[in-house]
C-alpha cells in the first residue's frame, strides 16, 4: 500500500529541523547509540558481568576492543548494557515528568483557584537544586532504576508544569476554547482534546532537554554512589569504578564519559533544532 | 517600591514555608525508625522507645510537624544522627569550602563567559561566534565529575600545577585552603560558564539591535564605547538573572565536585549523610540551600533597581 504523501506542514517541519546540519548529525549519532544499546544482547561480544582476572585492566586491543576493567570484564559489553540503563532512565524521566508536569500545568493554567497554590508549590520544588533533591529522594526510596526515574521525575516535573501553565494561560483565552465551552464540551475534554494538542510543541522541546538533564543527573548520582545499585552498570557507575585506576587505565573513565557527553550533546542539539522547527517564534539566536 | 518589597517578602515566606513542608514530608517518608538508627544495632526496644519519646516521635504527626516548623523558624534544624550535634552546627562547620568554591567558580565563570559572550554577539555569525556557541553547548553536556577527573589527572597529577585533592589538612592556613579550591573552582567555572555565555550573548544581541545603539553609532561614538557604555549596561539585567539562576547549578555542581576532589564541604557532607542514613543532615541541607536560593532570587530582583533606572517597582 502506498503511503499518504507528507503534508506541507510535515515537510516544512522536517526542512526546518534538518536545516541545521548539526541537528542531523546529532540525530544520526543518537540513533546509532540507541540502536547499539537496544540491541546489546546481540551486538555485545559477551556477558557484561563475566570476569576474567587474567585480563584485568587490559588496554583496548584485538581481544577486548575497548579494553577490560579491574575485574577483567569486557568494557565494550558493559558500555552497551550500561547505555540501556542510562538512556532508559533519561527517557523514563522525560516521559514521567512530562505526564506529571502536564497534569499540574494544565490544572494551574485552567483553574484560576488552583493557579496560586500550584504555582507556589512549583516555585518551592524548583528552589531545590536538582542533584540535591534527587539524592534526598533516592536515599529514601532506595536505589533501583525505577526509583531513580521517579525521583528525577519529581525533580523535573515542575519545569514542564511551568511551561504548560504559561502556554495554557494563552490558549485558554482563545475563541475556539470559548466555542467548545459554549457547545457544552466538558472541562476535562477541553483540556485534553483542545488545549493540550495546541501546547505540545513547547512540551516536546522541554522534554528533550529534560531527557538530557536526567541523563547527566543519573550519571552524577551513580558516580556519587547514591543512585542506581552499583551492581547494575550505568555510564556513571563505570566512571566511578574507573576513577581508582585513573593513572593506569584512563580508558575506563574516558569511554563512559564520552558516551554520556555525546548522548547529552546530541539531545541538546536536537532540543534546539526541535524548538526552532516547532515554534519559529521561539527560535532564539542561540 | 515598599508595596513591591512587602509582596515579594510575603511570596518568599510562602515558598520557604512550602520548602520546609516538603523537607519534613521527605524525611518522614524515610524507611526505618530514626531512634533505632541513632542508637545503632546494639540498642534494645526499650531504649529506642525512650529516645522516640525524647525526640517527640511518639506524638501525632501534626504535632511533630508544628514543632518542626517552630524549631526551623528559630534556626533549629534538629540533631545529626551521626555527629550527635545540632544540624546547623554541622552545616556551619562545612560551609567554608562550599561557599568559597561556589564564589570562586562564579567569578571564573563570569570572567570566561561575559567578555566572550559580548564579543561573539558583536561578531554575530562569524566563525568565532559558532565556535563559542558549540563550545558552550559541549561544556554543558560533559558531566562535571568527568571534567574534574580529567583535569585532576592532567593538571594536578601530571603537571603538578594544583593540589590534586583535599583541603590542605586540619591545620592548613587560609591561603593554603584556598589554593586547594583553585582547580575545583576552574572545573565548576567551566561548567557554569556555558549558561552565562549563552545568556550574555542573547542579551547583547537583543540590545545591539535597539535604536539607541544605532543612534550612538550614528553620533560617531567609538565601537568600544558603544559596547561597554551602552550595550553592556543595558544587558546587565538578564546577566544578573542568570547569575541568580546559576546558584542552583553551582550547588549541584559543588556536591559532585567536592566528592571528586575530596573537599570536606556541604556537598560531601550530604553524600556521606545519605550513605550513613543521617536524615536530619539531608533535611537541613535541603532547607538551607533552598532558602538561600529563594533569597538570592529576591536579591537579584532588587539588584535590577541598582543597574537599571527604568525598573520601578
Amino acid at each position: 500500500m502506498a503511503g499518504a504523501p507528507a503534508s506541507p506542514i510535515e515537510v516544512r517541519f522536517l526542512d526546518l529541523l534538518f536545516s541545521r546540519r548539526a541537528v542531523l548529525v546529532a540525530l544520526v549519532f543518537l540513533s546509532v547509540i540507541v540502536v547499539l544499546c537496544a540491541c546489546a544482547p546481540w551486538v555485545a561480544r559477551g556477558d557484561p558481568d563475566q570476569m576474567n582476572v587474567r585480563a584485568r585492566l587490559t588496554e583496548p586491543g584485538a581481544e577486548y576492543w575497548l579494553g577490560a576493567d579491574a575485574f577483567g570484564r569486557d568494557v565494550a559489553s558493559r558500555l552497551l548494557y550500561a547505555g540501556r540503563v542510562s538512556l532508559g532512565v533519561g527517557l523514563g524521566v522525560a516521559a514521567l515528568s512530562s505526564l506529571v508536569g502536564i497534569a499540574i500545568g494544565l490544572c494551574a493554567g485552567f483553574f484560576r483557584r488552583l493557579d496560586a497554590p500550584l504555582s507556589r508549590l512549583v516555585d518551592a520544588m524548583m528552589a531545590f537544586p536538582d542533584i540535591l533533591l534527587a539524592i534526598a529522594l533516592v536515599s529514601i526510596m532506595g536505589g533501583s532504576a525505577i526509583n531513580v526515574i521517579i525521583a528525577l521525575s519529581i525533580v523535573y516535573a515542575p519545569r514542564i508544569a511551568r511551561v504548560v501553565r504559561a502556554s495554557t494561560l494563552v490558549i485558554r483565552e482563545l475563541p475556539f476554547v470559548e466555542a467548545a465551552t459554549a457547545l457544552g464540551v466538558t472541562t476535562p475534554s477541553i483540556m485534553v482534546r483542545h488545549v493540550l494538542p495546541n501546547i505540545l510543541s513547547p512540551i516536546i522541546v522541554q522534554a528533550t532537554f529534560i531527557f538530557a538533564y536526567a541523563m547527566l543527573a543519573e550519571a552524577g548520582l551513580s558516580f556519587l554512589g547514591v543512585g542506581i545499585d552499583p551492581s547494575t552498570p550505568t555510564w556513571g557507575t563505570m566512571v566511578n569504578e574507573g576513577r581508582q585506576y585513573l593513572d593506569q587505565a584512563m580508558f575506563l573513565i574516558l569511554l563512559p564519559g564520552l558516551a554520556i557527553s555525546i548522548s547529552v550533546l546530541a539531545l541538546q542539539l536536537i532540543g534546539d533544532g526541535l524548538r526552532d522547527a516547532l515554534d519559529p517564534r521561539l527560535a532564539r539566536d542561540l | 517600591m515598599r508595596g513591591y518589597l512587602i509582596r515579594r517578602l510575603l511570596g518568599m515566606a510562602v515558598v520557604i514555608f512550602l520548602v520546609l513542608t516538603i523537607a519534613f514530608i521527605i524525611v518522614r517518608l524515610a524507611p526505618g525508625d530514626p531512634a533505632a538508627l541513632m542508637l545503632g544495632p546494639e540498642a534494645t526496644a526499650e531504649d529506642a522507645a525512650e529516645l522516640r519519646r525524647q525526640l517527640g516521635l511518639d506524638r501525632p504527626i501534626i504535632v511533630q510537624y508544628l514543632a518542626f516548623m517552630g524549631n526551623a523558624v528559630r534556626g533549629d534544624l534538629g540533631t545529626s544522627i551521626f555527629f550527635r550535634q545540632p544540624v546547623t552546627e554541622v552545616l556551619l562547620g562545612r560551609a567554608e569550602p562550599t561557599v568559597f568554591l561556589s564564589l570562586f567558580s562564579l567569578i571564573i565563570a563570569l570572567i570566561i563567559a561575559v567578555p566572550i559572550g559580548i564579543y561573539v554577539a558583536y561578531r554575530r555569525g562569524s566563525f568565532l561566534d559558532q565556535a563559542a556557541i558549540s563550545t558552550a553547548m559541549l561544556a554543558a553536556s560533559v558531566p562535571s565529575f568527568w571534567t574534574g577527573l580529567m583535569l585532576q589527572r592532567y593538571l594536578a597529577t601530571d603537571l603538578g600545577w594544583f593540589p590534586a585533592s583535599g583541603y590542605g589538612g586540619p591545620d592548613a592556613l587560609f591561603w593554603e585552603r584556598m589554593r586547594h579550591l583553585l582547580l575545583p573552582s576552574i572545573v565548576l567555572g567551566i561548567v557554569n560558564s556555558a549558561l552565562i555565555l549563552r545568556f550574555t550573548r542573547t542579551s547583547m544581541l537583543d540590545i545591539l539591535g535597539e535604536d539607541f545603539i544605532r543612534t550612538a553609532r550614528s553620533k560617531g561614538m567609538g565601537e568600544m564605547r558603544v559596547l561597554l557604555r551602552h550595550a553592556l549596561k543595558n544587558a546587565a539585567i538578564p546577566i544578573i538573572t542568570v547569575i541568580g539562576l546559576t546558584f542552583a547549578l553551582l550547588v549541584s555542581g559543588a556536591v559532585v565536585t567536592e566528592r571528586v576532589f575530596n573537599i570536606p564541604g556541604m556537598g560531601n557532607l550530604v553524600v556521606s549523610a545519605v550513605l550513613r542514613r543521617d536524615y536530619p543532615v539531608i533535611q537541613g541541607t535541603l532547607i538551607v540551600v533552598a532558602s538561600l536560593y529563594v533569597l538570592i532570587n529576591l536579591l537579584t530582583d532588587l539588584a535590577y533597581l541598582l543597574v537599571d533606572k527604568r525598573v520601578r517597582y
